[in-house]
């Protein structure tokens, strides 16, 4: 007789990767690392974040989780569970939302409900009313017999969620949930993802949008090249990595010479055309930036605004900067 | 390799086409059982006026139970490459099941018991025709039926391995004319192999469709089957390997 599965411990942790890498071979560049050696903990009941460049690493990171991929190096456990050894049994708990759409073309938007929730063995009692539900949660009620084809990119993405949702899951993972979307369907997705967030899910989100991640992440990590820069909550980020205020001067990137004097403030900085000042000393700079502005023949736009993740985000991943070198 | 299969799960990919199938039953019946015997009507009719007999039985019985085997092989070998295909590429359905517990192996195999139901489906539409024009006289003929879907069972492993390799459509023109179409000429679906020379005899025996043939035939006209048992081992060889290698390469095709 076999025993009985063990009872999954309660970790507190949705996600522990450690030592997480994935080497690809390339045909002319030999072997690429796509994840190099990283360490995740996600801790239940929270919304994290995976922030970083095109190319970064992210989506590889999802998949390995998931255990779509399987990693060159490292453990991981989801849900406290060991992947892969409980791979099943983790699956059954997952929600994932993939980066590219792949709802079943097939089939109706009901139908992609329902043929889901057979995939996860799902028993048929209730299963039509919960599908009612999620139809709702997704607005998408109207077109419960709709083909998948005549919906819009944003409901689509809103059944994608709601597929992801079949099975209740303990953790969702969404990769660029809200790429493309109008943003009024950015909206609704976020309202959606708090709503789950509220009752307990907890998200694992990739994102290009800065506002995004600073509006629904507990925590963050920052990665690029393979390797995690930073973590941490958005605004012990913000805090650790740039100074209080930033200063844009529009257009102003080919007279750097003449804002230089600036630094004594605080960083100036160059990211495409314009130039930024990060500074503590707001009142300070704008006083000498005003002088500085007024003795150019054309005095150019100034913008000033409280840092944000996307200042982290430059600072720390530098894409801009080493581009331009 | 992992090889274990969760049957619920098979059947759930299984029943998602069937879903899809449901909707498009005209015209998989047009593709499946029309043309198949338009062919047997045309040529059994039109040849069999001609001929008469061949291999001392009317020809109309030795070309229809030929076409319920190849119509078992062509139905299978479609779905596993055509459909097969589409749901791996270009629609990612797979993609999404294997999001959830189901596994690349019942993947495989509820893909291939699907191929093998098509073959079903489409060997009775003949079978059906056979019968009116008066051809079966057994009812163990009916035998054909479940030998039709061990003959989809051994076409589909080696189409969805085709569809695994496969970067376009176009890649499986080559499977057709330098593997599918030759054997139909060799298999004896539409004349006896007597002519063919002794040497090719026995590498004929390894290929699974003239097992089918030689199964479907004697069932058909209600004769004693001369290797019953070696005609089942083949086809069932094909079926076990088939799904061997179809998983391991969809897995390297998806999970790697
Ligand atoms: N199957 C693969 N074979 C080879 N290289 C791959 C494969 N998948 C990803 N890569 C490489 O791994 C690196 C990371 O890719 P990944 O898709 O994880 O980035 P990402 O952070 O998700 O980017 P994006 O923001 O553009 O979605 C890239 O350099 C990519 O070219
Ligand atoms: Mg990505």
């Amino acid at each position: 007789m076999t025993p009985p599965p063990a009872p999954a411990k309660q970790s507190a942790y949705a996600v522990r990767a450690l030592g997480l890498s994935k080497t690809f071979s390339h045909p002319t560049l030999g072997e690429v690392s796509a994840v190099d050696r990283i360490n995740l903990c996600v801790p239940r009941g929270i919304c994290f974040g995976l922030l970083g460049p095109n190319g970064a690493g992210k989506t590889t990171t999802l998949r390995m989780l998931l255990g779509l991929l399987p990693p060159s190096a490292g453990t991981l456990e989801l849900l406290g569970l060991s992947m892969p050894q409980d791979e099943l049994r983790v699956r059954a708990k997952l929600g994932i939302v993939p980066q590219a759409d792949n709802l079943d073309p097939d089939l109706s938007v009901r139908q992609n409900l329902r043929v889901y929730a057979s995939f996860f063995g799902l028993p048929r009692k209730n299963l039509d009313a919960h599908i009612e539900q999620l139809l709702h949660f997704a607005h998408l009620s109207e077109r419960g017999h709709a083909r998948v084809e005549s919906l819009s990119g944003g409901m689509k993405r809103r059944l994608t969620l709601a597929r992801a949702l079949i099975n209740a899951p303990e953790l969702l993972v969404l990769d660029e949930p809200t790429t493309g979307l109008d943003p009024q369907a950015r909206h609704t997705l976020w309202r959606r993802l708090e709503e789950l967030k509220a009752q307990g899910t907890t998200l694992l989100l990739t994102t290009h949008y800065m506002d995004e991640a600073e509006r629904l992440c507990d925590e963050l990590v920052v990665m690029d090249h393979g390797r995690v820069l930073d973590q941490g909550s958005p605004r012990s980020l913000i805090a650790r990595h740039v100074e209080s205020w930033v200063i844009e001067i529009r257009h102003a990137a080919q007279n750097i010479s003449a804002f230089a004097p600036l630094r004594e403030w605080g960083k100036l900085e160059q990211h495409g055309s314009s130039l930024y000042l990060y500074t503590h000393a707001r009142h300070e700079a704008m006083v000498q930036l005003d002088a500085l502005a007024h003795a150019l023949a054309s005095p150019p736009v100034l913008l000033q605004r409280p840092a944000g993740l996307e200042d982290v985000f430059l600072r720390l991943t530098g894409r801009d900067l080493r581009e331009d070198a | 390799m992992n090889l274990h299969v969760s049957f619920p799960a098979a059947f759930a990919v299984f029943s998602r086409n069937f879903l899809v199938w449901r909707r498009l039953f005209w015209p998989a019946l047009v593709m499946n059982f029309g043309e198949p015997a338009l062919y047997l009507l045309g040529l059994g009719l039109g040849l069999g006026h001609f001929i008469g007999e061949m291999d001392g039985v009317n020809y109309l019985a030795f070309l229809a139970s030929g076409i319920i085997a190849s119509s078992a092989m062509n139905t299978a070998s479609f779905e596993g490459m055509y459909s097969v295909y589409t749901r791996m590429g270009p629609q990612k359905t797979y993609d999404a099941m294997l999001a959830t517990p189901v596994r690349v192996q019942d993947i495989v195999m509820g893909e291939m018991l699907w191929c093998g139901a098509k073959a079903l489906f489409s060997a009775s539409g003949i079978f059906l025709v056979a019968l009116a024009l008066g051809v079966i006289s057994s009812p163990l003929a009916l035998w054909v039926l479940p030998a039709a879907v061990l003959t989809g069972l051994a076409f589909a492993g080696p189409a969805i391995m085709m569809s695994a390799l496969a970067r376009n459509y176009d890649f499986f023109n080559y499977y057709f004319v330098l593997a599918l179409t030759p054997m139909l000429l060799v298999s004896g679906v539409f004349f006896p192999l007597d002519g063919l020379p002794a040497a090719v005899r026995p590498w004929i025996d390894l290929l699974p469709l003239i097992h089918a043939v030689e199964l479907i035939r004697g069932l058909v006209l209600d004769v004693a089957l001369s290797r019953p048992w070696s005609n089942l081992a083949v086809l069932s060889a094909y079926a076990l390997c088939g799904f061997w290698g179809a998983v391991w390469l969809v897995r390297r095709r998806l999970l790697e």
